[in-house]
């Protein structure tokens, strides 16, 4: 290596020699070329660049970075903001699993087996008696447990240092608040205990919870209540409906994707600036590969400032996150921690792409010594391989069509990684889609010439800036779809509820008295036009597959619910469904027939013991139901308290349905009304109220987080957009000295953004609705609502409308005439 | 090159004095290739004196031979004024009696500025007969007016250099 | 404007030269003037760039403003041509006061009557060569079609009509200052204002340029402001005039 290099010098001395030229023009040669130590230039040389080229590379890059005086400092800031601002989002996402398992492991902690079968512990000094009293106000959930201890040492939740005696409570601080204040009248006239102390935050899922432990002394298992010996059993929860894995897999994956762009395109910011600089490296000897990894370098810097600032901007977030409620959930900032794969991916991940990035940007340029050369003749850009990502996007989703309808489970792996591809095509294609179209556009007025012939020259800076958000575009557009279908499938009852207000009431226990005075008292209750009561059981019955409700009342109550004439205790009546009814819900259930063997008093583990059969009277008369509030109607077979007694049926439950003012403080009363009777019994507004506040919940934070996507693309589209007018500057004057108007600059500018996002949203509601389509087919519901696109797609232009404004008082600046100066 | 205008400014900017220092004075600033004679100072001076451009100031007598002081006339003052001012025939290699007319304009405290304007006015004023022919010549014609365009532009440059280094110029002329 | 005429050189001691000269400025009637300049002044921060600089051009005559570096000959074209706005002074163009006009207004008249050649970076990289020619007729309100007529005459009289297609990334230097040569002088302009059209080229190439562009303006009848610091380009002038210091001397009168 060396050795060429001195044989090169003498070579030199000797047609020095030879010729009699004078010296110093000729050493200058292989001076120039290595540009270094020899060693370093021989490897140089050879094309391959070993570690230590690279360190040396980057460092002299990185050192550039901190160098370059106020613009560079600049330059490098915005990258590193930009960046941050990425890699928080990313940690974030990252802690998602984090907060949900956290969330999980705190439930479990404080649970009582409630929900389980396995709270079956004998009575004993540690043994507490547990009731379910969750409960409602204003919208806001409420923990609430009653509880009762049975001997002297009873076991105690998380957070609670004793039982509380009967007639007091302990509360969390967020509800201890809410008694204090005027607005918790209605609550502490519900709840009615005294309050004794306060629950600790290791017994809360968010510090904002709302949570009570009231002591009782009436609790007994036949009521309801499940004993245990110690709290924090494993909660053997439902898995998540697969409709909302699928949504929250989806959101993920869309939303994350545009960060990645965005980081992606924060790392070239200033990327002018550092052009000029690597060209002029390139003058003093530098060769490309070298180029290259010096502009790496510097990008490193930015990336990794950007980790920093991102990581502190996380826990900044993570701080106020504790002070805040989001949909009314409060999350201890203590759980919102990135797990640690995902964690450590994103602190080398984000680097390595920043680096990548810079490279692969590189690539489609020749640093020359004296300047940039844009591959002039630039290779048309091919269709084939940017067709393969979402090609096999899709062919990993469609083959998942209706593999949810019948509740399966979501292969989140495959469903992300089919998203994320299919995705992908919009970045890929969108570039090749602008070339094609832009390429046959021709002639029209001066400003829309500029705007095209522009895009005609370039318009890779164009499509870039825009892809982050067609992507957000569509990701939004295929979530809508599956959300509409989701709130869709809240079916009959909430369509019904849109013309009559009412509320639906279960208990899980309770006795004909019991039944009879919680009806009086809901009638009683503020703004109640009208309610309904009655015992219900529902017993399986030999040849219906979905098996009987048996509903017991006195000959006042079955009045209210079926059109009887005559009626006397020891009749019995099936029920049709009325006409009304069976039409709003698309077909009705007919009644059993009479003699029909039904099972009585079927346990699920009664051991060897022997079902007790019962037979439908023979002397049943067929009546017409009536319609409830509700919407629905009552079916089945309906018997007087002598024909059945209740206590011959499994769990009788109470059905309630209430008909009443649409009015938040009659609502409240009348949960305080059912709190009293049984604090266990549930209140819905209406049919699925849990769901849908469920999937609610999902699509407010997730269009929350695209219009923070949305609203992060555009920063960064409007800085990359001052950069590429400042780049033109003494173009603009130029044509401003000729005597072109500002509108028709500012129209070219216009024209040039619309183009491209005219097309660029056009690929988004293509692609979002595909993606909608292929995901619904998964639910294996066909219904989309093909006009979902419509606010996200306004809402992507509305961002880059708003961009384009921005930047116009920039473009008015460009241009005045000091980009004529030269001197 | 005007030997005998060079002398009388050196003459107006020091006052009188000897002719030997005025050759001395001349060597220093104008003299790098070409020292002059004495005689030629000599005979310089008389033909002044005769034309009354100069008279003389006094006569020293010592060892060796005469020694004439000499000063300037009014005459002689305005002599230089025209001289100054008068723009040279723009002719290639001409930079010698430039520089000279710049360096004197310094010393005797007039404006060097409005000179090389002057001079510029001139030289542009060929340049701009010798375009002329240029367009309408044929090659040869092209070939020699650009030879000449390209010395003249050569002056010009220099005009300008000089007139930028003035104030350098000058604080090194006085000191 | 013409008790500032001779603001210029105040202080100054001037010879019989510019005695002469200050006459014909002065003196001379304001119609024999197309565009006349009085006492302009204009500061960009701290920096003087024009500091009372005086100027006049007849129609069709071609001036050279010539002076070093930094002295203010471009600043003295941009306010010649309604560019920029100036502190002080009045610019006058055939009997209209510029300063009176908006910005909307100078715009129409560089439109109509002015013609711009700058020394580098003015063609519309996306525009192929004979758009950028045909840009200013467009600008005008001129068809496409005729616009893109007219401006290929103009590309073939400058020499390049062979590379109308192409775009300004693929042509020489020489045949890009001949495109803006052409573009400049499509509109028909009364004036043509030329800030160093040959200061990247080489003297082949911009001693054609030159000898082109004063063909054209001369047979059109427009006049030139050529703003050079090289006399063989001020050489193609009728009249030369000196800025220093942002004053602005004409040597007029050394004629």
């Amino acid at each position: 290596m060396s050795t060429a290099g001195t044989r090169e010098e003498q070579r030199g001395d000797e047609r020095t020699q030879h010729t009699g030229e004078a010296g110093p023009a000729r050493p200058a040669g292989p001076a120039w070329r290595t540009g270094g130590t020899g060693a370093a230039a021989g490897r140089r040389g050879s094309g391959a660049a070993g570690p230590r080229e690279w360190a040396h590379d980057l460092a002299l890059g990185a050192r550039f970075a901190t160098s370059g005086g106020r613009q560079g400092w600049l330059r490098t800031l915005l990258t590193a903001v930009g960046v941050a601002l990425g890699v928080a989002v990313l940690l974030l996402a990252a802690a998602v699993p984090e907060i949900i398992s956290g969330n999980d492991a705190r439930s479990e902690a404080r649970s009582g087996a409630f929900n389980t079968a396995s709270g079956k512990a004998q009575p004993s000094e540690y043994s507490v008696l547990g009731k379910d009293a969750n409960n409602r106000w204003n919208g806001y959930q409420l923990y609430g447990r009653l509880l009762q201890a049975d001997g002297s040492s009873p076991a105690t939740p998380p957070g609670l240092d004793h039982i509380p005696a009967p007639g007091e409570m302990a509360v969390s601080p967020a509800l201890k608040k809410v008694l204090d204040s005027p607005e918790g009248k209605e609550l502490r006239e519900r709840l009615d205990a005294k309050v004794v102390g306060t629950i600790g935050d290791e017994g809360l899922l968010g510090p904002y919870e709302l949570a009570f432990y009231k002591g009782a002394d009436d609790l007994s298992v036949p009521g309801g209540a499940v004993r245990v010996d110690k709290f924090g059993s494993p909660l053997d929860e439902d898995p998540m409906d697969p409709v909302l894995v699928l949504l929250v897999v989806v959101a993920c994956a869309v939303l994350v994707m545009p960060v990645a762009i965005f980081i992606a395109t924060a790392v070239r910011f200033g990327g002018e600036q550092r052009d000029a600089r690597l060209a002029a490296l390139r003058l003093v000897g530098a060769d490309i590969a070298s180029a290259r990894r010096m502009a790496a370098g510097e990008t490193l810097v930015g990336a990794l400032v950007g980790l920093l600032l991102g990581g502190w901007f996380f826990l900044l977030g993570r701080a106020f996150i504790g002070r805040f409620e989001i949909f009314r959930i409060s999350i201890f900032p203590e759980d919102v921690t990135p797990g640690f794969y995902l964690g450590l991916l994103i602190v080398v991940g984000v680097p390595v792409t920043a680096v990548a990035v810079t490279i692969f940007a590189l690539r489609g340029v020749a640093i020359e010594p004296l300047g940039l050369v844009r591959k002039s003749e630039q290779r048309k850009r091919r269709l084939w391989w940017r067709l393969l990502p979402p090609v096999a996007g899709a062919a990993l989703l469609i083959p998942l069509a209706g593999g949810l309808e019948t509740g399966g489970t979501v292969n989140e792996v495959q469903v992300s990684s089919g998203v994320v591809l299919l995705l992908s095509g919009i970045v890929l294609l969108l570039p090749w889609l602008v070339e094609r179209i832009v390429g046959r556009l021709r002639g029209g007025p001066v400003a829309w010439q500029l705007a095209t012939r522009r895009l005609q020259l370039g318009s890779g800076n164009a499509t870039r800036a825009i892809s982050g958000i067609t992507v957000a575009v569509a990701g939004a557009i295929a979530l809508q779809m599956l959300f509409s279908v989701a709130e869709n499938s809240q079916s009959s009852e909430s369509q019904a509820s849109r013309y009559k207000s009412h509320v639906d009431i279960y208990g899980p226990h309770t006795t004909l008295a019991d039944t009879e005075a919680l009806t009086a008292d809901l009638r009683r209750s503020q703004g109640v036009k009208n309610a309904h009561g009655y015992l219900q059981s529902w017993v399986e019955a030999k040849g219906i597959e979905d098996g009987v409700g048996i509903t017991v009342g006195s000959c006042a109550t079955l009045r209210a619910v079926a059109r009887i004439d005559e009626c006397r205790d020891g009749d019995s009546f099936l029920v049709r469904t009325p006409k009304s009814v069976s039409e709003e819900q698309g077909g009705a259930t007919p009644p059993p027939k009479r003699g029909t063997p039904l099972m009585l008093d079927k346990a699920p583990d009664d051991g060897g013991r022997s079902n007790y059969t019962w037979q439908v009277p023979g002397s049943a008369r067929t009546v017409m139901g009536i319609e409830l509030p509700n919407g629905g109607s009552l079916d089945g077979l309906m018997v007087t308290p002598s024909v059945l007694a209740e206590k011959r049926l499994d769990s009788p439950s109470f059905q309630g349905t209430v008909a009443m003012e649409r009015n938040a403080k009659a609502l409240e009363a009348l949960r305080t009304t059912v709190f009293h009777t049984d604090p266990s019994y549930s209140l819905w507004e209406n049919a699925d109220q849990e769901t849908a506040d469920q999937i609610g919940a999902i699509k407010n934070a997730v269009l929350a987080a695209s219009m923070a996507v949305l609203l992060l693309i555009g920063a960064s589209m409007a800085v990359s957009m001052l950069e590429q007018l400042r780049e033109r500057k003494r173009q603009l004057s130029v044509l401003v000295a000729f005597g072109t108007k500002r509108s028709t600059l500012g129209a070219s500018v216009l024209w040039q953004t619309t183009v491209t996002v005219v097309l660029g949203i056009g690929m988004a509601v293509f692609f979002g609705l595909g993606l909608g389509w292929v995901l619904l087919r998964m639910l294996g519901d066909a219904r989309a609502d093909w006009l979902v696109f419509l606010p996200s797609a306004a809402a992507g232009a509305g961002v880059i409308a708003l961009v384009t404004l921005i930047s116009l008082p920039f473009l008015w600046r460009m241009m005045r005439p000091d980009g004529l100066r030269t001197e | 090159m005007s030997i005998s205008h060079t002398l009388l400014a050196l003459l107006e900017e020091s006052g009188p004095r000897h002719g030997y220092d005025l050759k001395r004075s001349f060597d220093e600033r104008f003299g790098h290739d070409r020292p002059l004679h004495y005689g030629q100072v000599y005979s310089t001076m008389s033909r002044l004196l005769k034309n009354g451009l100069v008279e003389v100031d006094g006569i020293e007598a010592g060892g060796g031979p005469e020694r004439k002081r000499y000063a300037i006339t009014d005459a002689g003052i305005t002599d230089v004024a025209d001289w100054l001012s008068r723009p040279e025939k723009p002719e290639p290699y001409l930079q010698s009696t430039l520089y000279t007319k710049v360096v004197l304009a310094l010393l005797t405290g007039r404006d060097a500025g409005e000179q090389l304007d002057t001079q510029r006015a001139e030289h542009l004023r060929l340049m701009r007969e010798l375009t002329r022919r240029k367009q309408g010549g044929d090659l040869a014609d092209q070939l020699i007016c650009d030879h000449a365009l390209f010395h003249l532009e050569a002056d010009l440059r220099w005009l300008e250099l000089t007139a930028a280094r003035l104030d350098k110029l000058a604080t090194e002329v006085r000191k | 404007m013409t008790s500032t005429a001779s603001t210029a050189s105040a202080g100054s001691p001037r010879g019989a030269a510019s005695t002469a000269e200050s006459a014909a400025q002065g003196a001379g009637t304001a119609s024999e003037f197309l565009l006349s300049a009085s006492g302009l002044y204009k500061t960009y921060g701290s920096t003087a760039a024009l500091d009372g600089a005086d100027f006049a051009i007849r129609p069709g005559e071609i001036v050279a403003v010539m002076g070093p570096s930094g002295s203010g000959k471009s600043t003295l074209l941009h306010c010649l041509a309604g560019i920029v706005p100036v502190d002080a002074g009045t610019v006058t163009y055939a009997g209209r006061d510029l300063g009176a006009m908006n910005d909307a207004q100078r715009s129409a008249l560089r439109r109509a009557d002015f013609g711009f050649v700058f020394q580098f970076g003015q063609l519309v990289p996306e525009l192929t060569c004979l758009e950028n020619a045909a840009l200013p007729l467009r600008l005008a309100g001129v068809g496409r079609k005729e616009a893109e007529a007219r401006a290929g005459g103009w590309l073939e009289r400058l020499e390049v009509g062979d590379v109308r297609r192409k775009r300004p990334g693929e042509v020489s230097g020489g045949q890009g200052q001949r495109i803006a040569v052409a573009r400049a002088l499509a509109a028909g302009p009364r004036v043509l204002f030329a800030d160093e059209p040959t200061g990247a080229l080489d003297s082949l190439n911009g001693e054609r340029v030159m000898q082109l562009l004063t063909e054209a303006a001369r047979e059109t009848k427009a006049a030139v402001v050529l703003v050079t610091h090289e006399s063989r380009v001020a050489a193609y002038s009728d009249r030369e005039i000196v800025v220093r210091d942002g004053r602005a001397r004409s040597m007029a009168g050394a004629l």
